[in-house]
């Protein structure tokens, strides 16, 4: 008997996922649970745990391929290890891609009052359903109305590529009239591309204008080249379309940090004996809550001509990866005290660190926080988390002479730098709020 | 002042336009006649036919027993026998004791005989004017899918006049439908011209131009639709109101050149939702504009149950111009 390993559907809207690397080779006794390969997505990089007990008989899918989730990657069974590789002739077919998507039910129009509920679709039997199908709202951002589908099959462009203002963000007829007429459509149909990365959930975006300067490098020249990681090119993607989206401003102002510094010493020991580490972070995450709550503005999101603000308080922590970045969200943060928040910050940057994150625990982020001054940085000028309005960069904390009623004291000091959407926050609220914070930090109590 | 009062003595209400119809028609071939409930010397219980009596006598304006399934075929008989019948309804709801005689012999009779049966059944439908759940009805889906018939209702009195005209000279059974809501609406006063006219059956007419979206109804409907296209135009949007008035046969092409330019369709009517001619409008925009259709086609009707007779009740039960703007407001936001 074998047990077929896939690809999992690592959250919603995954519709592939890269084998970064086997841990196990051909052969290797495997216990169930136990960890078999790594993998990256979209959202996050995890190690796979294997589904049964047995050894590893195939691997069909080797390093650095990328396949559709529930594609089969390997096979786990009883066998005599490395000698008994055959796997039955069944399981040597090619494993055929995952069916395409299954065209949406009929959807919900959640339009007239007077309309009666909307008949539930019947959910779709086969379990191997692709993700890429993808919910309503999805479909209504990739795919949007037939109008808007013939005119992007007559001018080229593709759909997901246009800022959409409709429900769900779907892209209306003016939407991609408006996109044609900027000049945004391709100069013909192109041939379907090789491989479109799927939409980012979080938020449809113009793609890159063509670059002014592209390298061509080749192998040969004296150069090392190698494919940018998943997590690399959706950093890279993310962060070039949160430059286009908001209107990024920076303020800065020197916050007075030795409350912080007090009380963390004050408690330090208490938390350690409760199991926690305290961090300045947690500090800042308990203060900025505070503000946030002030400051309801700064905790909104911009959708089509909307302002959505949002109830729920989810801190997300930049945590540096030595192969990348990831933005972690600490839910419900102000409903957190600071053991709460230590625990969380600490748990998180750990599975972060041994890629262990669920997916939802890197969405659903309403505010940011990064430490461009873990190296001693001054201040740091961060990309907003789209589709955020505002993220915070706390600076190098350390002891400076600051005047204080003209005399000169040494006081642990730091530059918090605020990078804000001007489209939703003019500087003065920006100022506001990072005043506040500053009151908030110098005066700050567990 | 006195040029005032002349001008507006000249101008017609909707109820009366349709009387002139009926008495133009009547002066003009002797073999129209007119056969209903009170409606000789009473005039009528809207006094759509007053005066009609004495003008024509008893022979032409012709009472009878309370009794739709034999208005309908006795005038279903005199139309096979040459004549040409205007059968009143009291109320229209009534029309289903004549049900059989409509769907069964009268909508048949040319398929089945090789001639037709000229006969007009007119009256009052709709509610709004607290009539309740036995005098408010809009059963024009019931005969919609009664092949044989054709179903017109007018929204304005040169409308009303010109389509009676037309219903009367057609040469198959038409369902005339007076919504009794406008019989007397002061903003329904027009002048009508002095000469013979008729206006086609199965021609609809954009009643405002707009660019945003198209609110295909007829009927009373088509004043609650002008007026939240007013408070809709406040809001920046921009409602285009196609009046049918004629249900069946359908005006496909204006209905669909209206959505091809708009790209989003509301159907409002006053008849309940569930089985209501909006569906049929809905499907056949589906069907012939898919490609043209940016968001889904909304309706808005009244609700799926019977017309309250509570004034409260009466106008939660009907489409208002509230109801008309929330959907067009969430539809152009699709």
């Amino acid at each position: 008997m074998s047990t077929d390993v896939i690809m999992p559907q690592m959250g919603e809207s995954i519709a592939e996922g890269t084998i970064v690397k086997w841990l196990k080779a051909v052969g290797d006794k495997v216990v169930r649970d136990e960890p078999l390969f790594e993998i990256s997505t979209d959202k996050v990089d995890a190690e796979i745990p294997s589904p049964a007990s047995g050894v590893l008989l195939e691997i069909k899918v080797g390093e650095g391929q990328t396949v559709a989730i529930n594609t089969v990657v390997a096979i786990v069974g009883e066998g005599a290890g490395a000698s008994a590789p055959a796997p039955s002739p069944a399981e040597a077919a090619p494993t055929p891609a995952p069916a395409p998507a299954p065209p949406i039910p009929a959807a919900e129009i959640p339009v007239s009052a007077l309309a009666p509920p909307p008949t539930a679709p019947s959910a779709p039997a086969a379990p191997a359903r692709p993700a890429a199908s993808g919910s309503v709202e999805e479909l209504r951002r990739t795919r949007s109305s037939p109008l808007v589908r013939r005119i992007a099959e007559e001018h080229g462009v593709e759909i997901s590529s246009v800022n959409g203002t409709g429900i769900s963000g779907r892209v209306t007829k003016s939407d991609i009239l408006a996109f044609v007429a900027a000049g945004g459509a391709k100069s013909a149909p192109a041939a379907p591309a090789a491989a479109p990365a799927p939409a980012p959930a979080a938020a449809t975006y113009t793609p890159a204008a063509p670059e002014a300067v592209r390298p061509t490098f080749k192998e040969g020249d004296r150069v090392r080249i190698e494919p940018m990681s998943i997590m690399r090119r959706r950093i890279a993607e993310n962060m070039v379309a949160s430059r286009r989206i908001s209107a990024h401003v920076n303020t800065i102002f020197e916050m007075d940090c030795t409350k912080l510094v007090e009380v963390r010493n004050k408690l330090k020991g208490q938390f350690e004996a409760d199991g926690a580490k305290l961090s300045y972070t947690p500090m800042i995450i308990k203060a900025v809550v505070e503000s946030l709550k002030a400051f309801p503005v700064l905790n909104a999101a911009i959708q089509g001509d909307d302002v959505v603000y949002k109830q729920d308080i989810n801190i997300g922590i930049a945590v540096a990866l030595d192969w990348g970045l990831i933005v972690p969200v600490i839910k419900g943060a102000d409903e957190q005290s600071l053991l709460g928040l230590s625990r969380s910050v600490g748990d998180l940057a750990e599975r972060a660190r041994t890629k262990r994150l669920k997916p939802e625990e890197v969405q659903d982020g309403t505010f940011t926080i990064t430490n461009p001054g873990i190296y001693g940085g001054l201040f740091g000028t961060p990309i907003i988390n789209q589709p955020q309005v505002a993220i915070l960069g706390v600076g190098a904390i350390e002891k400076r002479p600051v005047v204080i009623n003209d005399a000169i004291a040494i006081r642990t000091m730091s530059f918090f730098s605020l990078s804000f959407d001007h489209r939703l926050i003019d500087g003065a609220v920006a100022d506001q709020f990072m005043a506040h914070l500053k009151t908030t930090l110098a005066n700050f109590a567990a | 002042m006195t040029a005032e009062v002349t001008e507006q003595a000249r101008q017609v209400t909707f109820l009366e336009a349709i009387r002139e119809a009926l008495r133009e028609e009547m002066q003009r071939d002797e073999k129209v006649f007119l056969i209903g409930e009170d409606i000789g010397s009473y005039g009528g219980a809207f006094k759509v036919t007053e005066g009609l009596h004495a003008e024509f006598g008893a022979d032409r304006v012709i009472d009878t027993p309370i009794s739709e399934a034999a208005i309908v075929g006795a005038a279903a008989g005199a139309a096979m026998m040459g004549f040409k019948p205007v059968a009143e309804m009291q109320f229209i709801d009534f029309i289903s004791c004549a049900f059989d005689q409509l769907t069964n012999v009268v909508s048949k009779w040319r398929y089945r005989m090789g001639f037709g049966v000229p006969i007009v059944v007119r009256g009052p439908c709709g509610g709004g004017v607290r009539g309740g759940p036995f005098h408010s009805g809009n059963p024009e889906a019931f005969f919609a899918n009664s092949a044989g018939l054709k179903i017109v209702e007018p929204s304005t009195a040169y409308d009303a006049k010109g389509l009676l005209k037309a219903a009367i000279r057609d040469p198959d059974p038409v369902l005339f439908f007076e919504h009794k809501f406008l019989y007397r609406l002061p903003r329904l006063r027009e002048a009508l011209p002095d000469e013979d006219y008729v206006v086609p059956i199965g021609k609809a007419a954009v009643r405002r131009e707009g660019t945003d979206l198209t609110i295909v109804t007829f009927g009373a409907m088509v004043y609650r639709a002008l007026d939240a296209a007013d408070r809709l135009a406040e809001a920046g949007i921009s409602a285009e109101v196609v009046d049918l008035r004629t249900i069946v046969p359908l005006d496909v092409e204006t209905v669909l050149a209206s959505v091809r330019k708009t790209n989003r369709a509301i159907v409002l009517h006053e008849a309940s939702r569930t089985g209501g001619y909006g569906g049929e409008i809905s499907a056949t925009i589906t069907e012939k504009a898919f490609e043209w259709l940016d968001a889904p086609i909304i309706r808005v009707a009244s609700l799926d149950t019977p017309v309250p007779y509570s004034p409260p009740l009466e106008d939660f039960y009907l489409p208002q111009v509230d109801d008309i703007v929330e959907a067009a407001t969430k539809l152009s936001a699709y």
